[in-house]
């Protein structure tokens, strides 16, 4: 019994290494497939793996892609990373969805020198003074200006009022930045009320908010408690419009909603299967995939994590080599690529500037209405 | 219990402590050099978590008070050390939500101080909040330690000028190697023993087993009770602060109710009362945790896959917690410690048995 | 503050207050009874959601028969919760049961997002509970005025069950003392189920009219207003099924108006609850309407 076993394990082990021995170029990915965020990982994966399609091979050889799920919880994110770096010997890694996930893994990968290009996580901390970290994202002060501009330029509004979940440091950080553009811009904030994660009542909030009369309220929450805040409001008879941030882009907010999402406006990352003026690489995006998930939307997710993959595989192209330092060095020096959600170009801390897009649910779906520079 | 009058053999169990202690330092040394990262940061993890328990088991065990605040005050240890190691530079780019307190930035300190400026931080704390709740008995305490805690984690929250609020704060310098925290364990361990042993350490016992008796003797026992309660928030606070700085980021949801569960876990696990029981329940739990994680991962047989349960971890390591407390109340080591005398005997006593079968 | 706009948070206050009382009756008759902080109370009203809402929204049964469904869910679930959990650990020390009911709480968390998933789940409301109209300038829902009629129509049949039945009298005497009950020849472990069944019952009403009303329901919904409900059952005096009911409603209302005339420290609503706890524990620690409990030795 005890040889049969042996001898099982062997081939096994012989099979193994045969695979191994196959010199591909390993790209590790991370990110949230379970857990409470699972909604906007999955996506990424699916765009990752449709860029994938396109782009099978760089210097010659075969890419392959390991995949590992951090369940939208920050140890595991930082576990994740560990795992990819030191048994799956990956030369650069993409990820995650949200920026405290994208931090902690952040951390792993600065110490064990892989480069990373975080998908869609947006906090300015998630590269600030880091060698190794990069996205494919705009800033959340961008987005906060954005809103205000669009609020205050497009709309005309003047007074605006802010509702923000002081335990979210998405949802503190959008409403920061939000309130010192629009002050800037002439605009007045009329009040600004709070409340912590896992809150189910905002009446209170929102009756006070209420008896201060504001054009439009800033409320950069996550979609779960954003779309409650929408029906509370709608029940106690609010009449001011609402505006959020990339995070009430999900599909949920529908369903949760209801029709007192009507009119909500949001900011995001410029895509979206039905804009106007696509640049070609955004064309050939929707098109393949349409192809390859037929009867399901991509959204801004899907095309960041396309986008991603572009950036690294034109990054080891130039480099010439995929050992992670070079990688690291050309990531650095890229300039006016292509990509779905605009051209990027990195700037000192990473990041690249991109096109904001402006968003509005429109007879229950959401409709793209353009783009703006802040 | 480890009386002195019980020490048989006194030379004996020295050489042994001795020999214990430095194969566990060669252990150590091995694992520093082959052992990977994942790995080390579990091992870091124990030592951290059974100066945790040991810290809860001295307010809980020892001294018999229901206190569900321990997360509270691991979060102002943390935030202590942290604001203290930092560099200013680190810290004046951090705050992005709103502008950081201007003293903050100047406030500088070497870890090892740091530590001990946390668990002074969290016993002065502990020592202002048990003045008035300890008067409370039983499970009212543990529901007024629990409010202390939520309070903390808002006021951390929303004094975002100090605490940099829901953000918390990121690449805090790592210091915490394994010499580290074990060298903290070991000091927690020594003052822990002499601390039971001494006067103090009856004293304690005397108030948790029969209050009204103690007090009749002469005992002050509100006294007993605050000092038990503040030393046990000095080492929550230490105990925070090595956490955070292990993975050199914290923000204030890291500090929720579950933290303290799973400190109660590993009391609960180890026996309510002893010093052995809490680093054996250190040792059980978090690798406990750390293996249940495989439960949540996707199993390859063959060509099949297994998906993996989400939340499956935490399901076990509930019903593990109600089993032991309906079935093994008093967890492994009851109110035993270990002793070498112990050991030997019950080595000798396995091997006769196994001579006479 | 405006007179309407102070009618509005008036209105306000009293839905979300009679929701914590209904959830905080569960607390104060357990503790009443065993001395015993039931956490897992926070998680059967959390499945009392859960079960109206598979029931009407998955499976477009009409909402009476979903409350039914619930209510008869969640007491199944508390029964067993008490006959598993707390049953064994009768004679152990308080603190045992105690953590054995952390445990059950943690557990039914848990177990609830392995089956439910961690998404939250939208809640489609009755359009006929949710047709707005405005009464002298406050925004009015039907929803928003029966949730309280409901709730003081079942303290008042639960006070007349207390006060006016033969279970009620063995209720009130093993809550002064469980011995002397038993030897009088009370069946102790049907009437502590019972008193289980009832709390889990209003839990479930609770978790119904709370999904209505908030409408949505996740795993972890029970947490917060189960810690709120206990804390408006200590305010209130625990053991006191009155007490409870205005222990929730002092609450709601001290959240709700902290946030009417502070809106500057909005953010620390959650602390006003935890500093009123503390602050009744240490001034009158019997609570607004509770009598002295001796702690049993």
């Amino acid at each position: 019994m005890r040889k049969l076993l042996l001898a099982v394990f062997f081939c096994l082990f012989v099979v193994g290494a045969a695979f191994a021995a196959d010199d591909a170029i390993k790209i590790g990915f991370y990110n949230c497939l379970t857990g409470q965020n699972a909604f906007g990982g999955q996506l990424e994966l699916e765009g990752v793996q449709l860029a994938m399609e396109e782009f099978p091979e760089v210097l010659g050889k075969k890419v392959e892609l390991v995949i590992v799920d951090n369940k939208s919880d920050k140890v595991e994110a930082a576990n994740a990373v560990t795992r990819l770096i030191e048994r799956d010997k990956v030369l650069a890694i993409i990820g995650t969805y949200a920026s405290g996930l994208a931090i902690a893994g952040g951390e792993v990968a600065e110490v064990g020198r892989i480069p990373v290009v975080a998908t869609s996580a947006t906090n300015p901390l998630v590269t600030q003074g880091k060698k190794y970290t990069f996205r494919a994202c705009f800033i959340d002060p961008l987005q906060g200006a954005g809103a205000a501009a669009y609020a205050y330029k497009e709309l005309g509004f003047k007074k605006a009022a802010i509702l923000v979940d002081v335990a979210s440091d998405y949802g503190v950080g959008l409403a920061n930045f939000f309130k010192q553009a629009f002050a800037n811009l002439g605009g007045e904030i009329v009040s600004e009320v709070r409340y912590q994660s896992g809150d189910q009542d905002f009446t209170a909030q929102i009756t006070e908010i209420i008896s201060k009369n504001p054009d439009i309220v800033f409320l950069p929450a996550y979609f779960a408690e954003g779309a409650i805040v929408l029906k509370q409001a709608k029940e106690l008879g609010a009449t001011f419009r609402f505006m959020g941030g990339d995070a009430m882009d999900n599909p949920e907010m529908a369903t949760l909603g209801g029709d007192a999402i009507e009119g909500f406006l949001y900011t995001g990352f410029a895509y979206a299967p039905d804009m106007p003026d696509m640049n070609p690489i955004a064309k050939k995006f929707t098109e393949n995939w349409y192809k390859k998930y037929p009867g399901k939307d991509p959204n801004a997710n899907a095309a960041l994590g396309y986008d991603s993959y572009i950036l690294i595989i034109d990054a080891i192209t130039r480099a010439g080599s995929a050992e992670p330092e070079k990688i690291r060095d050309a990531l650095e020096a890229t300039k006016d690529v292509l990509t779905v959600t605009g051209t990027t170009t990195f700037d000192e801390d990473h990041n690249p500037q991109k096109d904001l897009g402006i968003l509005q649910i429109k007879d229950g779906k959401k409709q793209f209405i353009g783009t703006i520079v802040p | 219990m480890s009386q002195p009058s019980e020490n048989k053999n006194p030379a004996r169990n020295k050489a042994m402590t001795l020999i214990a202690l430095a194969l566990f330092v060669s252990f150590l040394w091995w694992a520093q050099s082959h052992l990977d990262g994942y790995k080390i940061r579990i091992i870091n993890l124990i030592a951290i978590n059974a100066i945790l328990g040991l810290s809860l088991n001295l307010i809980y065990g020892m001294a018999g008070m229901f206190s569900l605040g321990h997360a509270g005050f691991m979060a102002i240890g943390a935030y202590v050390s942290a604001l203290l190691i930092l560099t200013p530079e680190q810290k004046v780019a951090m705050w992005i939500l709103d502008p950081i307190a201007p003293w903050l930035p100047g406030i500088h300190a070497p870890f090892i101080v740091s530590l001990i400026a946390a668990g002074l931080f969290a016993a002065l704390f502990g020592c202002l909040i048990a003045m008035p709740v300890l008067r409370l008995g039983g499970d009212y305490l543990g529901i007024a330690t629990l409010g202390f805690s939520e309070i903390i984690r808002i006021l951390i929250t929303n004094l975002t000028p100090i605490t940099n609020g829901p953000l918390g704060l990121k690449g805090i310098p790592s210091h915490t190697s394994l010499w580290m925290s074990y060298g903290c364990l070991l000091v927690v361990l020594i003052c822990m023993t002499r601390l039971m042993r001494s006067n103090f350490g009856n004293v304690l016992r005397a108030v948790r087993d029969d209050e009204i008796a103690a007090k009749t003797m002469g005992v002050n026992t509100f006294s007993t009770r605050v000092l038990a309660f503040t030393m046990g928030c000095f080492g929550a606070g230490v105990g925070g602060a090595l956490m955070g700085n292990l993975i050199t980021t914290i923000d204030p949801k890291m500090f929720m109710i579950t933290q303290t569960y799973s400190l109660l876990m590993i009391v609960v696990v180890g026996g309510l009362g002893s010093i052995t029981g809490s680093v054996v329940g250190s040792v059980l739990v978090t690798t406990m945790l750390e293996w249940l994680r495989f439960v949540e991962n996707p199993v390859t047989v063959g060509s099949i896959q297994i998906p993996g349960v989400p939340g499956m971890r935490m399901v076990i390591f509930s019903v593990l917690l109600i089993v032991i407390i309906i079935f093994r109340r008093d967890g492994i080591m009851g109110m035993n410690e270990f002793s070498w005398d112990r050991f030997f005997s019950f080595c000798g006593r396995a091997l006769k048995e196994r001579g006479a079968s | 503050m405006e007179l309407n706009m102070f009618m509005q948070h008036f209105i306000n206050a009293l839905g979300l207050g009679s929701l914590y009382g209904l959830i905080a009756i569960g607390y104060t008759m357990v503790y009443g009874i065993l001395r015993l902080i039931n956490f897992a109370h926070g998680d059967i009203f959390m499945l009392g959601a859960y079960f109206v809402f598979f029931a009407t929204i998955q499976y477009k049964l009409p909402w009476a028969l979903g409350l039914i469904i619930a209510v008869a869910g969640a007491t199944l679930c508390g029964l067993l919760v008490d006959r598993i959990a707390y049953r064994p650990l009768r004679d152990a020390p308080r603190i045992s049961a105690l953590i054995s009911a952390i445990g059950v709480s943690f557990f039914i968390e848990n177990i609830s997002i392995v089956i439910f998933s961690g998404m939250p789940r939208p809640v489609v409301q009755p359009p006929a509970l949710m047709r707005a109209f405005s009464l002298g300038g406050v925004r009015l829902v039907p929803l928003g005025i029966m949730v309280p009629v409901i709730s003081f129509v079942l303290v008042g049949a639960l006070l007349w069950m207390v006060y006016r039945t033969k279970p009620g009298l063995a209720m009130r005497s093993i809550s002064h003392d469980i011995e002397t009950t038993r030897l009088m020849g009370v069946s102790v472990d049907r009437i502590i189920a019972l008193t289980f069944a009832i709390g889990s019952a209003l839990a479930a009403v609770a978790g119904v009219m709370w999904a209505l009303r908030y409408p949505r329901v996740e795993p972890l919904m029970g947490i917060m207003p189960g810690f709120k409900a206990f804390i408006a059952a200590v305010f209130g005096g625990i053991g006191s099924i009155p007490g409870a009911m205005l222990g929730g409603i002092s609450l709601g209302f001290v959240e709700i108006m902290s946030v009417a005339f502070f809106p500057d420290l909005s953010g620390f609503r959650d602390a006003f609850a935890f500093i009123l706890l503390i602050a009744i524990l240490l001034i009158k620690p019997t609570g607004l309407m509770g009598e002295k409990l001796e702690d049993k030795i």
